[in-house]
């Protein structure tokens, strides 16, 4: 990729706190690097990862209205974790978290156990146990 | 105590502490010479290895390599330390500062403050430099960003102690005994020749250029097999890895390239110059890779037409760097 090549194309992902380096050759072919704001491939399938995850998140949310899943199901992908890393932020096993994302055992949890979910998600206690989707 | 600590921005996190750290002492590395000289170019494609369901592709070998190699072939030694306790993890943190000692250090990016939020998620291999305490705070070298930032007591707990896959669990390294005169020519040669075998030689399918035919592969088969929706997803993952921060363009190829440019002048071996040009098209293929995958995504196209271009892309490119790499490890000192 020659300098005056090197794409800026943005799309307020960096949202203006950084650019990027890019390695590219000058006019006498010796590389250097350019600053880049963004290119439109890139910019392309990252917020096509966005839209996969925001789409998994509203589905999440009509299983919780529903009552199929309960709350932590919908924290937990907005939080872009898996029950593994949730298992690992709470301190609870991972079959643990599983059961807890069940409607029937999350009505079940002591306040001290929903509470250690609600610091994760820095959400309030009431709000866990008000199933508000915040 | 404040050091003299220069930041630089660099393309990616582990070159550029590395190139910080030995700034700091006296030796002055261009990114692309730390990156060569550490074997920081690979490929590898991991279908039963999955990050949201979508299969692993990998443009460099795991997080911490790239370091470990190039302190080894330069000679300097490096301490590494890993704590249960968060506290103790500080107060030792404190310590080596206070002997105005830079230490290195891997933290999650999920709750780093200053990052754009597209790119803040549970990725646990990051690295930063922290150089000083000042108001309470920590001053921090992160070579992703062009200007040191600073993060409080609080939140560089909570990024040293970030949970998930390779949790780091406060690790941090510093170097304890620094080269004087490091043989810059025998770690260059030694950098290139270790790449040059793992790109070419590793016997299982997965690796290196095998890696990219067989991935080829497999994408010719996406449509069919995955559907619209997956096959665009495990298609667009691809691209994201190989042009995510810091890879300086094309799966960083382009710095392997400036690379092997600088490396041509240090050595005196001109044909070095030559394969750096053909590794700079070699990158632009990649690029034209990520160009005609964005375009399927964005069309979310099914044409199996489209994929079986994408793919031949990379068999192009699977060739030409096998070519490449099949030379270069013939180099000498």
């Amino acid at each position: 990729m020659k300098k005056d090549e090197v794409p800026q194309d943005d799309a307020n992902l960096l949202e203006g706190r950084l650019t990027e380096p890019c390695y590219a050759t000058d006019e006498n072919g010796n590389y250097t690097t350019v600053q880049s704001v963004g290119w439109d491939a890139k910019n392309v399938v990252i917020q096509q990862a966005w839209e996969d995850v925001n789409q998994q998140i509203e589905d999440t949310k009509q299983q919780v209205l529903l009552g199929h899943v309960s709350p932590i199901s919908y924290y937990m992908h907005k939080a872009l974790m898996d029950t593994k890393i949730l298992a690992d932020y709470t301190g609870f096993f991972r079959w643990t978290v599983k059961k807890h994302l069940k409607m029937k055992h999350f009505n079940k949890l002591s306040d001290h156990k929903l509470q250690k979910y609600a610091d994760v998600f820095q959400i309030t206690l009431q709000a866990l146990k008000n199933k508000e989707l915040l | 105590m404040a050091i003299n600590f220069k930041h630089e921005q660099s393309a990616h996190c582990e070159n550029g502490v590395s190139a910080n750290m030995l700034h700091f002492y006296g030796i002055k590395l261009s990114e692309p010479m730390i990156f060569g000289i550490g074997s920081g170019l690979f490929f590898s494609y991991m279908p039963f290895l999955k990050v949201n369901n979508i299969p692993v592709t990998s443009f460099r070998p795991l997080p911490g390599v790239i370091f470990k190699r190039a302190a080894k072939r330069l000679g300097f030694k490096v301490i590494r330390k890993k704590f249960r306790n968060q506290q103790k993890s500080m107060q030792a943190l404190d310590t080596l500062l206070e002997q105005g000692i830079p230490v290195g250090m891997l933290v999650g990016v999920y709750h780093l403050p200053y990052f754009p939020k597209a790119y803040r998620f549970h990725f646990n291999a990051h690295n930063l430099v922290v150089y000083a305490k000042e108001d309470g705070g920590y001053l921090v070298s992160d070579p992703v960003m062009d200007v040191p930032t600073k993060l409080s007591a609080e939140e560089l707990i909570k990024v040293r102690f970030a949970k998930g896959t390779f949790a780091p669990k406060g690790h941090m390294y510093w170097a304890s005994e620094i080269p004087k005169n490091p043989d810059l020519k025998s770690a260059i040669v030694a950098g290139i020749k270790k790449t040059a075998k793992d790109m070419t030689s590793i016997p299982i399918p997965l690796f290196g250029v095998k890696g990219i035919r067989y991935l080829a592969k497999q994408i010719r088969k996406y449509p069919e097999k995955l559907g619209k929706r997956k096959a665009s997803q495990y298609l667009g993952q691809i691209v994201r890895s190989q042009e995510e921060i810091g890879t300086g363009g094309a799966g960083f190829r382009f710095m392997y390239a400036a690379f092997l440019q600088e490396s041509a002048h240090i050595l005196q071996q001109n044909w070095l110059n030559d394969m750096s040009e053909e590794m700079t098209k070699i990158g632009d293929l990649w690029r034209s890779f990520a160009t005609e995958t964005a375009r399927i995504v964005k069309s979310r196209s099914q044409m199996e037409d489209a994929y079986n271009q994408v793919a031949t892309i990379l068999e192009t490119i699977a060739d030409k760097e096998e070519r490449v790499f099949m030379e270069l490890k013939k180099i000498k000192a």
